[in-house]
């Protein structure tokens, strides 16, 4: 990519991102303003699609909801989506998880991934992510550590 | 459409997104803003019209040839190029040498003009030039992808004019007219517009403030 492009990208793209990839169920903080008011909803689902890169990287999430398909695309350095959190990670095959739309039921089931031991995959699956990223800066890797015992 | 303002030279970067204050993205065109130095002016009484002549972005002197490098000598110049014309009510105001304030002449919020050469699709026919239907493929159909008929037989017994023929489609100037700017960055000489602008990514742009009520 350009090297402007990316300077100004660069302040725009958020540093708190966990590390998620396809087959992920995550939950997606995401500011609703009503009225003049703001308030935080959740919004929970399974990852089928990532696309685009720097600042415009969305990724769209798809639960069932009442029986019908919701899928909701998400960008992801958005100021309005809060923070997203990682529940599960899921073992899938393909980039693309569209086969999930003809499905119901059981057969929409992705299988857990089985992480190594390297991976922090004793911590809770909420606080994965954070942990995870703690892997990365070692000096911070202590404390991290920490506030997941606690 | 270089009216009665001066306008700025610029390059297409690309284009990238950026968020308002609601937090919303906004799709934006990078534009890196060249030397834009005033190198004459002209005068209803020397030229018969004012205008200021604004050369581009700084080159090298064996890019230029003798008379157009001896002219930057001779006012003591950086040699630039490309060497624009743009039309004002009054010439005083700019002096050969002066760098355009960008930050007077480009603020946000404000509409702008912005005219570049659109990108070259060569010689097309009319199903992408003009977005005509075409004929079946196949099932024994000889009519595929040509024009068919371009008009009627002895009455008129002449083909109307400005009917859309097959020929060299893009590669020609256009203005895209009232884009907003979002951001001026005058120090790194970084124009944020909102919107597509016309051309390839490295390719000429000319901006000016738009005619409107708005700015």
């Amino acid at each position: 990519m350009n090297q402007i492009i990316q300077e100004i990208e660069a302040p725009l793209i958020k540093d708190n991102v966990p590390q998620m990839n396809i087959g992920d169920t995550v939950k997606v903080f995401v500011k609703i303003v009503e009225g003049n008011k703001e308030r935080t909803q959740g919004y929970e689902g399974v990852i089928i699609k990532r696309r685009g890169s720097g600042v415009g990287e969305t990724i769209t999430v798809r639960r069932v909801f009442q029986g019908i398909g919701i899928e909701r695309v998400f960008l992801i350095h958005s100021p309005r989506v809060e923070k997203i959190t990682v529940q599960r990670r899921g073992h899938v095959r393909r980039a693309k998880l569209y086969y999930l739309r003809k499905r119901t039921g059981k057969a929409t089931r992705i299988k857990e991934k089985v992480t190594g031991k390297k991976d922090v995959a004793a911590a809770p699956a909420a606080e994965k992510a954070p942990a995870a990223k703690a892997e990365k800066a070692a000096p911070a890797a202590e404390k991290a550590a920490e506030t997941a015992e606690a | 459409m270089a009216g009665q303002t001066i306008g700025l030279m610029g390059r297409k970067v690309g284009m990238t997104q950026v968020f308002d204050d609601k937090g919303l993205s906004v799709p934006v065109t990078v534009v890196k803003l060249g030397a834009n130095v005033v190198t004459a002016t002209r005068t209803k009484e020397k030229n018969g019209y004012t205008a200021v002549q604004v050369g581009g972005f700084e080159t090298h002197e064996n890019r230029l040839n003798k008379p157009a490098a001896g002219a930057f000598k001779k006012n003591n110049l950086p040699f630039l190029k490309p060497l624009k014309e743009f039309r004002v009510s009054d010439a005083a105001g700019y002096n050969v040498g002066d760098k355009l304030p960008v930050a007077d002449i480009l603020k946000e919020g404000m509409k702008i003009d912005v005219r570049g050469t659109s990108i070259g699709k060569g010689f097309q026919g009319t199903i992408k030039k003009f977005n005509h239907g075409r004929g079946p493929m196949s099932h024994g159909s000889k009519f595929h992808r040509s024009m068919g008929s371009i008009g009627a037989g002895t009455t008129p017994g002449r083909v109307f004019r400005g009917l859309s023929m097959p020929g060299q489609m893009g590669n020609i100037t256009v203005t895209v007219r009232k884009l907003t700017v979002v951001k001026v960055d005058a120090d790194k000489s970084i124009l944020l517009v909102k919107g597509a602008v016309p051309g390839a990514e490295g390719g000429l742009l000319e901006i000016t403030a738009s005619q409107t009520k708005w700015n």
